[in-house]
């Protein structure tokens, strides 16, 4: 085993700590359409037939889009198992409500159109509500409370412990600043659910779905401009103290870690990230425009470059930090120290190499092939077909 | 024994893993029978083939929803509530996780939007290919969860890394190519198949008995029939195969399926039926048949197999060596790079016998300070509870053999006495639906079972892998799966007894389009044509 050596292990980490970026992202500006038109579903549509125009721009797609956040979840733990370790037993009962919100949307979907009866499908819109907003807004939760730290450490053999009781774990997790992320995180969706439905869907669900999409465009914008001065003022960053080397063992407790200081720093240590919050912002005003002018295929554009340029300046912001400690600064996890072995890195980057584009073309060909707006004639020609 | 936080984790794995394979095997099994089907139709082009295709593609649809669905749950629950195993195996347990995603899962659920929306949209062939997509990629998902699987049942091609405290992965290969995991992926999707069979026969025959669908309800037995017949094979051939690792891999596991308590002259008689019993390590009214399990064991007549007795003792002797790792290893992180060369001599050749040493945690909280008897306590605890696994076991082997001869039976009148079908024989098939999944969820109960105490066979106990929770976030949980999936349970089975009663949908302009297009050939033909009509 000589191949995997072709490529530095801090090349390969620099590498998949992208790639995860990448499939986030990816996940965002797929299934956050799903997610953002699910939220939508009671306000832009209100007749049955209207709902299922919605429901059916996404029907065909949805269960696609929800794998990227099925291979991110799988990258993590391949690439980055103590990320997932911490992470995911961390944030225990976020993560259930999370899965609870993620089980019930497929079945929603599937379940809804099997019968007629109003009661029975009224239930399922409500379920697709919550199955939207939940993971939507946690998403951002989450990330708010990475930005400030959260409390666990590593013991001595690696077993990571997150402190408090259960409920001040879950709760704590609610706190102003991540739920401001949170409201962030569900705006850009809705808007990029309404970026969709203004594409696939016409008359007055397009119209609902501007009016609502323009508002929550100006909303994430805001919250995004106020997370920022936020971290400016208001919240410690984290900085790797003394030396360090970029190709150790992955062991979180071989770096010096402190906190302070603020995250922004790295604009001054480097400032070509700053590219990432203007695309974010400048997207998100066009993506903004659009909806009030009835833009179609732009609109969407200008909301997957909002979404792009918003999530990535988060990762860019914290680099090299993935998973700060607020309690232990030393077992914070970084780029270099959170990884995979280097073998490992290397076959999982061949697999992504060969694997990656065969699924972007096959997924463009099936996009292709649905590509057209969904009327409601076409729901009320299939009924048995469609959701 | 006190119930504590392993207890309450397992029990909501189990329940979580157990629920999620009600749906899997049905998935992988029907989505090849669909592509059969709709095969079928392209090359015949009848519309009953098509009606078919949809019919059994809606109680598809119905399924894979919630398979979906719960299969999240699997991948996301390693990290909430194993995450000290997701740290200290992820290197190698992770990637094939992640390359299901890649290259199987994204497949599947990419085309499986098109399967269902994509008739009136794509071609006939662009469709059968979209159709053979999903099939493909619910079979390739299986091929990478079980080479997941079978590492924890065989963990070959890594080793442990004391600067990391973790496995790590040193041979792909041999992780990609572990012979447990081929068993039991050949295994586990003919289990699919047969579980899909017996589905669509049991149902095919409901229908019969009540003279409805009947063209539908004729080929559907004939498709299930073939299919079922290769696949029921398959399931118990391989599961002998499955049986061969285990002798070479996970000897206790297969000393406890059997009973064995004490090493026998080789070729080992296995035993047909007797009550095991743990205290006496005696199996009574032991009802035994000579040379079978020799034979099955080590495919050779002179090769013993040895009984739980023997093993114990041998891992009484791995124990003693792996608290000579563990005492390494603590010299190794204190002092690093300065850790004198004999030391991490002494580690290298004791430290495939580091997760023995973990097993003596449970009875003192510094293994190299154990006593002979909690050694020997240790050691004992190495043997799972043998009754449940004895009896699991034989439940799916003789369920196993029956799927044979019903198989060969239906396949026989399909074939060569004009789908005439005795009224017995189809309500047989009627109450045999549920057969297939008591045997599968079996076969999980002996694999995983009987895997115990340990989650990486030899390498790391169940005990260390759990995260740090408390009681009441598991029960919390655990209630809410078991509230959440109870519900969803009766929603299911709800939709799929309606839509089995409703029958396949008529689509009479597709019939009639297709019956003009044909009408020269037609013409020639009795009225009563019943192929040319559809199935009503």
């Amino acid at each position: 085993m000589i191949l995997h050596e072709m490529l530095s292990y801090e090349m390969l980490r620099l590498i998949w700590w992208g790639l995860v970026g990448v499939l986030l992202i990816a996940f965002a500006l797929t299934d956050g359409f799903d997610l953002g038109v699910a939220v939508l579903l009671p306000f832009v549509a209100r007749t049955d037939t209207e709902r299922r125009v919605a429901i059916n721009t996404v029907g065909p797609v949805w269960e696609g889009n929800q794998v990227w956040f099925v291979l991110g979840g799988g990258a993590i733990f391949a690439a980055w198992p103590p990320l997932y370790a911490v992470s995911f037993s961390g944030f225990y009962l976020a993560m259930f409500v999370v899965l609870a919100a993620l089980i019930v949307r497929p079945v929603a979907f599937k379940y809804r159109s099997k019968r007629d009866d109003p009661r029975w499908r009224a239930v399922w819109d409500w379920a697709l509500f919550g199955g939207g907003l939940v993971p939507a807004l946690i998403f951002g939760v989450a990330v708010g409370n990475v930005l400030q730290g959260v409390p666990f450490h590593f013991t001595d053999d690696l077993r990571s412990v997150y402190e408090g009781a259960w409920y001040a774990k879950f709760f704590g997790l609610l706190n102003p600043f991540a739920l401001v992320v949170g409201v962030v995180s569900l705006a850009m969706l809705v808007m990029h659910g309404a970026a969709w439905l203004t594409l696939k869907a016409e008359g007055a669900v397009q119209m609902r779905a501007r009016a609502i999409g323009s508002a929550a465009a100006l909303v994430a914008v805001g919250g995004y401009v106020l997370v920022g001065l936020w971290l400016a003022i208001g919240i410690d960053g984290y900085q790797i103290a003394g030396a360090y080397v970029t190709d150790g063992p992955s062991n979180p407790l071989h770096f010096a870690v402190t906190k302070g200081g603020s995250w922004l720093g790295a604009y001054a240590l480097r400032p070509w990230i700053a590219i990432a919050p203007i695309l974010g912002i400048a997207g998100g005003v066009l993506a903004c425009l659009g909806l009030r002018a009835g833009r179609e295929i732009s609109t969407l554009l200008w909301s997957k470059l909002a979404i792009f340029g918003m999530i990535s300046s988060v990762g860019l912001t914290m680099f090299p930090f993935i998973l700060p400690s607020s309690t232990d600064p030393k077992s914070s996890l970084t780029v270099w120290n959170a990884s995979s072995s280097h073998l490992t890195l290397f076959i999982m980057l061949v697999c992504t190499v060969i694997f990656l584009p065969m699924i972007l073309l096959y997924t463009a060909w099936v996009y292709k092939v649905l590509w057209g707006k969904v009327t409601e004639a076409d729901v009320t020609d299939h009924s048995h077909s469609l959701y | 024994m006190d119930f504590g936080i392993v207890d309450l984790s397992r029990l909501q794995f189990a329940t979580t893993a157990m629920y999620h394979f009600l749906f899997v095997p049905l998935t992988l099994g029907l989505s090849v029978i669909l592509a059969i089907m709709e095969t079928v139709y392209v090359v015949t082009n009848r519309p009953v083939w098509r009606q078919m295709t949809k019919f059994w593609g809606t109680l598809f649809g119905i399924n894979f929803a919630l398979g979906v669905a719960t299969g999240i749950t699997m991948e996301f629950q390693f990290g909430m509530n194993w995450s000290y195993y997701s740290q200290y195996v992820g290197d190698i347990f992770g990637a094939p996780l992640a390359i299901e995603g890649l290259m199987a899962f994204f497949l599947e659920a990419t085309f499986v939007g098109l399967f269902f929306f994509g008739w009136d949209k794509l071609s006939q062939r662009g469709h059968l290919v979209v159709t053979w997509a999903v099939a493909i990629g619910s079979n390739f998902s299986a091929l990478w969860i079980l080479i997941a699987n079978g590492w924890m049942q065989n963990p070959v091609g890594a080793a442990f890394n004391p600067m990391t405290m973790r496995m790590e992965m040193t041979d792909f290969y041999a992780v990609l190519f572990n012979p447990v995991a081929q068993a039991k992926f050949v295994h586990t999707v003919s289990a699919g198949y047969v579980t899909a069979a017996v589905f669509v026969l049991g149902v095919s025959a409901w229908y019969l008995l009540r003279d409805r669908h009947v063209e539908l309800a004729r080929r559907s037995i004939s498709v299930a029939a073939a299919f079922g017949l290769a696949s029921a094979f398959s399931v118990v051939l391989l599961g002998d195969e499955s049986g061969y690792n285990a002798t070479l891999s996970q000897k206790m596991k297969l000393a406890a399926i059997e009973g064995m308590w004490h090493t026998e002259p080789a070729p080992a008689a296995i035993t047909a039926f007797g009550f095991p019993d743990q205290q006496a390590r005696a199996t009574h009214y032991a009802l035994r048949i000579p040379y079978v399990m020799g034979l099955i064991g080590t495919r050779s007549l002179n090769t013993e197999i040895p009984g739980i007795t023997e093993l114990v003792a041998q891992a009484a002797g791995r124990i003693r060596s792996g608290m000579i790792a563990y005492d390494a290893l603590l010299t190794i992180r204190a002092q690093q790079a300065a850790t004198p060369a004999d030391v991490t001599k002494a580690f290298e050749a004791h430290s495939a016998d580091l997760g023995f040493a973990f097993l003596l945690k449970k009875y003192v909280d510094d293994p190299r300070m154990a006593t002979e008897a909690q050694i020997v306590l240790a050691a004992g605890d190495t043997v799972p509870t043998v009754w449940p696994l004895f009896w699991a076991f034989r439940v799916m082997a003789a369920l196993g053999f029956g799927f044979i001869g019903t198989m060969i039976y239906f396949f026989y009148r399909a074939s060569f006495k004009a789908m005439n079908f005795p009224r017995p024989a189809l309500h047989l098939a009627v109450w045999m639906i549920p057969a297939p999944w008591i045997a599968a969820e079996m076969g999980w109960f002996v694999a995983e079972f009987g895997r115990q105490p340990w989650t990486v066979d030899g390498v790391l106990p169940t005990a260390m892998s759990v995260s740090s929770l408390s009681m009441t976030e598991v029960a919390l949980t655990l209630a809410g799966f078991v509230v959440f999936y109870s519900v969803l349970f009766v929603v299911e089975i709800g939709l799929m007894l309606k839509y089995i009663r409703k029958g396949p949908f008529q689509d009479v302009t597709e019939t009639e389009i297709w019956a003009a297009r044909h009408s020269n050939r037609l013409a020639g033909r009795p009225a009563a044509d019943a192929i040319a009509q559809p199935a009503e």
